[in-house]
């Protein structure tokens, strides 16, 4: 059994990931893993994603995941990075199609033509480090109010239910970064690729452990 | 709200960090794993490896230095040259590298930013376009290092790379590249207005207010720079807090 699994369905390079979490906790056994018995099995599950959420849907049931993410989701530890976050809700809007739908709410795209107070262009992706205006969490313990994190990524999350919002970036207008449920924690930036303020957010999870 | 990049690049040959002048005349800056570490805790918000290795056979030096820096430094990692397949950018982003920087590769075959974007994602392909004014106003793409003309208007390019899947651009002016003498500002927002993506500027640092203008005159999303780094003569940091005391948004 696996101190933490970080699940591998074939779409993006999870190498940071796990470098970032031996990082933090070199003691663990750390897993990548596509084997669903092996995240069965695993303490806590750390979900990331890269790409288009079309395809990592199409992949993770391609690999017969979806059932174990679901269960991890719903009780043990349990950390969404990026897409990761997104497929976690019940609608996204690349490529019109159903999520895992864990949380209530809707993926959208920036808009076009996205200007700063300035009247200047904002580029999307969204891409860079911008800084999280967060509430009080475990996850967020040790990390300044504001800190930046990097993102890089055209769609974000609209939750329906609010008290789920654990985070917030603004470009220009806010928008979810972090939400979390019980034992599930998500986030839209990479804390794998997020210097100091990333390596503790993933310190902090690795320590969590939620009633 | 997002802040601008500064992004030290490393230019690497034989597992050593080396400059040119307008792509020639290589001076050793040191050892790659060293300086990455170096500029990350300096607070930089990105890095760029180039591999400018002429020798196939002294490709592989490349993916032991990226695993290293990998291992250690937790920023976002680009690495570039001779990209030409797929499998090129699978095997980087497996070393470690978080972005690919495609260049001579394609303009020879458009259709490899496509593949590549659609199989790890645009977030992870960036396309390199090396640019000379050729009239006022108008610049071509050049490749193999600058020394080819691919007969393409770099606006249109950087416009078609984009289209293919490209998630940012790196843009270099080979007129100013090693000049010292700032970016080419007048390409730098012909190519930001042209696009949706992300562009970073490069060619032509030689000092920090170069850098600033690099976004407040020339629109950049992100400005990148080697040799005012590598000598000592500035500090990541210290670029970053000239650029904030004119009212950019830095990362510090």
């Amino acid at each position: 059994m696996v101190d933490i699994a970080i699940v591998d369905y074939g779409m993006g390079n999870l190498r940071s990931v796990y470098q970032a979490v031996r990082k933090v906790a070199p003691a663990a056994s750390v897993q990548v893993t596509d084997d669903a018995n092996v995240i069965a099995a695993a303490k806590r599950v750390i979900f990331p994603g890269q790409g288009a959420m079309p395809d990592c849907m199409r992949e993770l049931d391609g690999r017969g995941l979806r059932q174990a993410v679901l269960d991890a989701a719903r009780n043990k530890p349990f950390l969404g990075i990026c897409i990761g976050l997104q497929m976690l809700f019940e609608h996204s809007a690349e490529g019109d199609i159903p999520g895992l739908g864990v949380l209530r709410g809707e993926v959208v795209r920036f808009a076009h033509e996205l200007k700063d107070a300035q009247g200047n262009k904002l580029k999307v992706p969204h891409m860079g480090w911008n800084g999280v205006h967060h509430g009080a969490h475990p996850l967020w313990d040790g990390i300044a109010q504001d800190a930046r994190f990097y993102y890089v990524h055209s769609y974000y999350v609209q939750p329906g239910d609010t008290e789920i919002v654990q985070g917030t970036s603004d470009y220009p207008q806010p928008f979810v970064c972090a939400v979390s449920r019980g034992n599930l924690f998500a986030v839209q930036f990479h804390p794998e690729k997020s210097a100091a303020a990333g390596l503790k957010l993933l310190e902090n999870f690795v320590n969590w452990n939620p009633v | 709200m997002l802040a601008k990049r500064i992004i030290p690049c490393m230019d690497v040959t034989a597992g050593r960090v080396v400059k040119g002048v307008s792509f020639v005349e290589l001076r050793d800056a040191g050892d790659p794993v060293e300086i990455a570490k170096r500029y990350d805790e300096q607070g930089a918000d990105e890095l760029t490896f180039l591999d400018i290795t002429a020798s196939s056979d002294d490709r592989s030096i490349i993916f032991h230095i990226i695993e290293k820096v990998a291992e250690q430094v937790f920023i976002p990692l680009t690495v570039g040259g001779g990209v030409r397949e797929v499998q090129d950018v699978r095997n980087l982003l497996n070393a470690g590298a978080d972005k690919v920087s495609i260049n001579t590769s394609a303009v020879v075959n458009p259709q490899l930013v496509a593949d590549a974007a659609a199989r790890y994602g645009s977030q992870c392909i960036v396309v390199a376009i090396d640019a000379k004014q050729v009239a006022p106003g108008k610049w071509q793409v050049f490749t193999h290092g600058g020394r080819k003309a691919a007969g393409l208007d770099a606006v249109a390019w950087a416009k078609k790379m984009q289209t293919l899947g490209a998630g940012e651009i790196l843009l270099t002016s080979m007129d100013q590249d090693g000049q010292k003498k700032g970016f080419d500002l007048a390409l730098t927002r012909a190519v930001t207005d042209a696009l949706e993506i992300p562009v970073i500027a490069s060619g032509g640092v030689g000092n920090l207010q170069h850098l600033a203008d690099g976004v407040t005159l020339g629109g950049a999303d992100a400005v990148l720079a080697a040799s005012i780094f590598h000598f000592g003569e500035y500090t990541v940091q210290q670029a970053k807090q000239h650029m904030a005391q004119q009212g950019i948004e830095v990362r510090l």
